[in-house]
């Protein structure tokens, strides 16, 4: 029981992660209508900038406190993929209105490549370190309900916990606020939105930011977790299924999809796994999102998709 | 003699229908096939047959393969390194265990269980669309790099992974020298863009189309969706499960899976919209940009660099690589989203003018 208990935090700590990847992606899906697959190279580019801006910065300016650093760090990632967001929507968006889907995809992935190498480039190419002071050591719980206790990482519960306060905070900027009101309008429908008169480019630079941003604190995490390297990329495509399972168009979906992809890729890899070799998380999560998808094509929290000729 | 096709009566339905309707045409490919069978044999080198032309060839059958599923039929795929990997390790497994079994039989079983897994991996295709359907592909990429890494059956428990094939024969023609290797793919390669050319324009290829252009109304018309999705589905992943083989057997020799990686997928992608999307032509063309480039800048760099005085490292290079790459799919995708296939209609279009404009 302990042993399954622990499987199951371990998957919903992994699930958590996933899905605040997977909330880049819907975001931007919901403003655009962009399957952006470069999410996962926003990561990667959003790591590498704080990591080697909390390396750099320091010793720029003589700071000693590390606090300071690591913040300034995060405000000039921060200006670095508003930046990004802006450039993109420049170069890349504003030219592909109104394409098709499939177009925009491959663009996307076009923007992949490109950021691939560009933060290669500049930042360089080794593994680098994020120490935002993430607590490294393991906690038991329950120690008096079973022999040994279960072994959950302080980490992966914090990691949590940031996830689940970003949720909140886009949650309550996507209700409360003007410009949340006006993303919405835009999800709902470009050419009413346009004709009410909210400005389209700067609502995708908007939420090309706010993307940027969600990839940002999932580079931060995962960075400080496993180091920031190229296979970073590779957390986008296990992002992939749990945006299928909850839906392209639902945050609450990217969420419980995250869970649900985190907690059966850990439990199948713990009880399914030995008996095929092992090695199937990769794959299960695919599998699980398809063998759904076979049932209800727009995903859990997904809106109908209606033909219309 | 001008590019006109005045005075090139057709006086049958035969005539009328055959792929190069225009005599100049006609002449011009078959020229290029002999040139491409007897002329480059005669100038070009070791490197230039090992590093260009047979990447060259096999990856254009693949983006054939490819280009009927993503630009003939619309349903756009990321697994197509998956059917490639399925090609070459079944071709590799019928060619291990049957005794005394034809290579080029042993290919084409490639291509029968790479078509099998394709239907299979094509069946969420009736359920879903575009989007959600790239991703569904990518299911079929991850569980056959998985399958041929974990599964010792299908590497027949090499310790190490990796699988190897050597003397190639086709009926007593020992296939051994790069001009050898060169012409069993040029062979391929011909016979299926032929095919493909024929297929795309005959009934089931116009279904093909329909469904891309708009489903719900080639369903009313009376397209079943179905059959014409699973079809594209299944000679795509033939095609691209040969080349698959192809690869293995004649490019690499000795193969593991990561080969077959989803990177070979987006290659593949990226030759068809480079190429120009719903092209047999435009498959070739995307091919040899995409086999040519990195060759060139891998080149063209450091020479660069070498002239403003900089030193540019290999890492550099691959870096600059990617981020070209990229560049280009974009500019692309603004300035001719219908590919290089697009351009070559268009000179044409000029030539037939040349040099009296009116």
């Amino acid at each position: 029981m302990a042993f399954f208990l622990e499987a199951l935090f371990g998957g919903l700590m992994a699930g958590m992660l996933y899905s605040l990847v997977a909330l880049g992606f819907v975001l931007i899906f919901k403003a655009s209508g962009v399957f952006n697959f470069a999410q996962g190279a926003m990561v990667l580019f959003a790591a590498l900038a704080m990591a080697r801006f909390s390396e750099w910065i320091p010793g720029w300016l003589g700071l000693e406190n590390k606090f300071l650093g690591n913040l300034l760090a995060f405000l000039m990632a921060a200006a670095v993929m508003f930046a990004l967001a802006w450039l993109i929507e420049r170069l890349v968006l504003r030219h592909l209105v109104n394409q098709e889907g499939v177009t925009l995809l491959m663009a996307t992935l076009g923007i992949t490549y490109f950021l691939d190498g560009l933060g290669q480039t500049i930042f360089g190419s080794a593994i680098y370190k994020i120490d935002v002071g993430m607590p490294k050591e393991p906690v038991f719980l329950f120690e008096s309900t079973f022999p040994g206790g279960v072994l959950i990482s302080l980490e992966d519960v914090y990691a949590a916990c940031i996830a689940a306060l970003l949720v909140v905070g886009l949650s309550l900027f996507f209700q409360k606020t003007s410009t949340g009101r006006a993303l919405r309008a835009v999800a709902d429908d470009h050419q009413a939105a346009q004709s009410i008169g909210i400005p389209l480019n700067r609502i995708w630079v908007i939420v090309w930011f706010v993307a940027g941003i969600t990839a940002l604190v999932a580079g931060i995490i995962w960075g400080s977790k496993l180091g920031v390297q190229f296979s970073l990329t590779t957390v986008a495509l296990r992002a992939l299924p749990v945006i299928i399972l909850g839906g392209l168009t639902s945050v609450p979906g990217a969420i419980i999809g995250g869970l649900i992809i985190g907690v059966g890729e850990k439990l199948s890899e713990v009880y399914l796994g030995p008996y095929v070799g092992g090695g199937i998380e990769i794959w299960f999560a695919y599998m699980l999102a398809l063998v759904f998808l076979l049932f209800r094509p727009q995903g859990l929290f997904g809106e109908k998709i209606i033909d219309r000729v | 003699m001008f590019y006109r096709e005045n005075g090139q009566f057709k006086t049958s339905y035969r005539s009328d229908q055959q792929i190069f309707a225009i005599t100049q045409d006609r002449w011009v490919i078959l020229a290029l096939i002999a040139f491409a069978i007897f002329g480059v044999p005669m100038f070009a080198d070791e490197y230039m047959f090992r590093a260009i032309l047979i990447p060259f060839l096999i990856l254009s059958l693949a983006a054939l393969g490819v280009n009927v599923l993503v630009g003939y039929c619309g349903q756009i795929s990321l697994g197509s390194g998956a059917f490639m990997a399925v090609g070459a390790y079944m071709a590799y497994n019928t060619y291990v265990r049957i005794e005394g079994v034809p290579v080029i039989l042993a290919l084409l079983s490639g291509g029968f269980f790479a078509t099998l897994v394709g239907i299979v991996f094509g069946v969420p295709s009736l359920r879903v669309k575009g989007l959600y359907l790239a991703v569904a592909t990518l299911a079929a990429q991850f569980f056959c790099d998985w399958a041929f890494s974990r599964i010792g059956w299908f590497t027949n428990n090499s310790s190490s992974g990796s699988v190897a094939v050597s003397d190639l024969q086709v009926m007593g023609w020992v296939i051994n020298t790069p001009v050898e290797k060169y012409l069993f793919a040029l062979a391929f390669l011909v016979v299926f863009a032929l095919l493909a050319k024929n297929l795309v324009r005959s009934a089931i290829g116009r279904e093909w189309m329909a469904i891309r252009d708009m489903d719900v109304a080639a369903a009313v018309i009376g397209i079943r969706p179905v059959y014409a999705k699973l079809s594209a589905f299944a000679v795509s992943s033939f095609i691209v499960g040969v080349a698959g083989g192809l690869w293995g057997f004649v490019h690499l020799g000795s193969w593991e899976p990561a080969a077959f990686s989803i990177d070979r997928s987006f290659q593949l992608l990226f030759m068809v919209i480079i190429g120009g999307m719903g092209s047999i032509m435009g498959s070739f063309f995307g091919a040899a940009f995409i086999v040519v480039l990195p060759i060139f800048l891998n080149q063209f760099l450091p020479a660069l660099g070498l002239l403003v005085g900089i030193e540019i490292s290999t890492a550099t290079v691959s870096h600059a690589e990617y981020m070209i790459f990229g560049v280009l799919i974009v500019w692309f995708l603004i300035a001719e989203p219908h590919g290089l296939a697009k351009l070559w209609s268009i000179t044409k279009q000029k030539l037939r003018l040349w040099p009296f404009p009116h």
